[in-house]
């Protein structure tokens, strides 16, 4: 994963707005399954519908403020990358998505001045914490994650991390 | 240094390291996680093939979603925990026996002191016992499951000083709700509340849930209270562990180290209700226009406990709720609908039309026994009034507390007790 994590990603945006709640991305109704598949099948369903027969794996989700907020499903990050989303970008995101978002190996990356449509072309390179709109040239930079959280994913989340034993504080 | 931080400190020896924004791996003293959120555990837990859980009696496991199973799909999530529970020797409750965030604290599984985890975003309603308790996903709990241990960001602290006389018919929940509608739904994200002041001292354990169990309706990681003698005296008769009842007879009002202070005058906040979609979106409920509804639901982690029927009980009793109105009650433990019905309230909420629903999280976030069809609108009692959280994409939720929901049920639109 940590090598996955430092290429390059490339995709068309999925654009959404503030505070997308866990009940908007995998509405309650279709957790009485973990399978990511399934899952992936009625992603974003309590927004868009179509959603999950429109995106197509190396998409991009881009939002706004407060992404993922609401309850602790981890379902809506599995369902998100069972979909074959490459990455989330977001003003910012409700801490438990945060959290399962690294646990599973979803990469995820907080920025908050990128502008974009949906269906623009969008590059991100995690190595220089750049992000490029293609399509209209605009550009934003991010932060990387801190050395603990890097780990994490560059385990390839958080039970190969157990795997490797305790690794400590 | 926050009642947080300290209590963080039994498991991170150095203070050092608790410094806002640090990450740190602490050991927890209770794993919990439900029959929605335990299988995406068990398939981690089984793709790690560590095969191994670490105290097994830390493990907590509560079957009250989609409860008793609404289909084939749930009754095989169910049964697949159930499994797992057994052949692993984890505390299993199945279905009828409650609601999670009722019925832990009730089973004295949770103490002061306590660093607990669940995967489940309510879980910040132990904060009321003096516990640091965070909502958590289901990898956290697998990796909790194999090792004691989570890891978090050290928050920073906001402490909330509430104060003056409350109106009547005011509770827990509208003073939680005025509350995130003054910070707004990512008002406290990443940070921890800390409850202190005298109107806090006057609020029953019951009101004490209700405030803390919503604190994740703002972001924030916990919302805990000090112990007091109401605490102690809710928990000592339960307790299935021995508790600190505080370090250093710690007092959270004289703390001066916070990140943030706010003071709330009670006094000032009238019964609310919160409109769709935000549980940020509060008004007094003597402020809106008329908004009838199709279903009154009065229950759920926020309001599902013994008081809450009790001030419910008193505005439905000799009364009726409307014709056509589905009004549902659902009592959070099994316990708690004993009680119920061996002190009458059953039998007043009976008379007074309602549907008595076995424990069960259900209408809340839209699984069964309630959930509601495009244009229907349903005032609730619950913590969410998201897009679709109760059924269609096209149904409204609005939150309010249970007297409001028992005025709103015999009225049939939105209305405060006169």
């Amino acid at each position: 994963m940590s090598s996955k994590q430092k290429l390059n990603i490339k995709g068309r945006a999925f654009k959404f707005s503030d505070s997308v709640d866990t009940d908007q991305i995998i509405p309650a109704r279709f957790l009485d399954t973990s399978d990511p598949k399934i899952l992936a099948s009625h992603c974003m369903a309590g927004v868009d519908d179509e959603f999950a027969s429109k995106v197509k794996p190396g998409d991009i989700i881009v939002a706004g403020k407060n992404f993922g907020c609401g309850s602790s499903r981890e379902h809506a990050p599995l369902s998100i990358k069972g979909c074959g989303i490459s990455a989330v970008v977001a003003e910012s995101f409700a801490r438990i998505f945060f959290r399962n978002a690294i646990n599973i190996g979803l990469p995820i990356i907080e920025c908050s001045d990128f502008n974009t449509n949906t269906g623009d072309e969008i590059s991100i390179d995690p190595e220089k914490g750049h992000i490029e709109n293609i399509t209209t040239g605009d550009v934003a930079s991010f932060c990387e994650f801190p050395e603990f959280l890097s780990k994490i994913i560059a385990a390839g989340g958080l039970m190969e991390k157990a795997k490797e034993g305790n690794s400590g504080e | 240094m926050s009642l947080g931080r300290k209590i963080y400190l039994k498991s991170v020896k150095d203070k050092k390291k608790l410094k806002p924004g640090k990450f740190i791996e602490i050991d927890v003293d209770l794993i919990l996680s439900n029959d929605i959120t335990t299988p995406p555990a068990i398939d981690a837990f089984n793709q790690s093939q560590i095969g191994k859980i670490k105290s097994p009696e830390k493990a907590v496991i509560v079957a009250d979603h989609f409860t008793p199973n609404k289909d084939i799909d749930s009754a095989e999530q169910v049964k697949k925990v159930r499994n797992f529970a057994q052949e692993w020797e984890l505390k299993f409750f199945g279905a009828g026996c409650g609601i999670e965030h009722a019925l832990l604290p009730e089973k004295g599984l949770v103490v002061p002191g306590d660093i607990t985890i669940g995967a489940d975003s309510h879980t910040v309603t132990y904060g009321a016992l003096g516990a640091v308790a965070s909502g958590v996903g289901s990898t956290d709990i697998a990796y909790a499951w194999v090792t004691d241990k989570v890891w978090f960001k050290v928050p920073e602290a906001i402490k909330v000083i509430l104060k003056g006389k409350l109106q009547p018919h005011v509770s827990g929940k509208d003073i939680i709700l005025y509350l995130i509608s003054l910070i707004g739904i990512d008002g406290a994200l990443y940070k921890g509340m800390e409850f202190c002041g005298e109107t806090l001292e006057e609020l029953s354990m019951e009101s004490r849930f209700t405030i803390s169990n919503m604190v994740i309706e703002c972001g924030a990681k916990y919302g805990i209270m000090e112990p007091d003698d109401k605490t102690i005296k809710y928990v000592e008769k339960r307790a299935q562990r021995p508790y600190l009842p505080l370090p250093d007879k710690y007092s959270i009002k004289e703390d001066n180290d916070f990140d943030e202070v706010m003071e709330i005058d009670c006094s000032l906040i009238e019964p609310q209700v919160a409109f769709p979609s935000s549980p940020a979106n509060s008004y007094p409920v003597s402020s809106i226009q008329k908004v009838e509804v199709d279903q009154v639901v009065l229950g759920s982690c926020t309001n599902g406990r013994w008081e809450d029927f009790v001030k419910a009980s008193k505005i439905i009793k000799g009364r009726k709720a409307k014709e056509e109105l589905r009004f549902i009650v659902i009592p959070s433990t099994a316990a708690i609908y004993k009680k119920m019905a061996d002190e009458g309230l059953l039998s007043v909420f009976i008379d007074g039309g309602a549907i008595i629903s076995p424990p069960t999280c259900g209408p809340c976030l839209g699984g069964h026994m309630g959930v509601l069809a495009s244009g229907e609108k349903a005032l609730s009692t619950t913590n969410r009034n998201f897009v679709g959280r109760m059924g269609h994409k096209d149904s409204e939720v609005y939150l309010a507390n249970p007297e409001v929901a028992a005025e709103t049920a015999v009225r049939g639109y939105i209305s405060v007790p006169q």
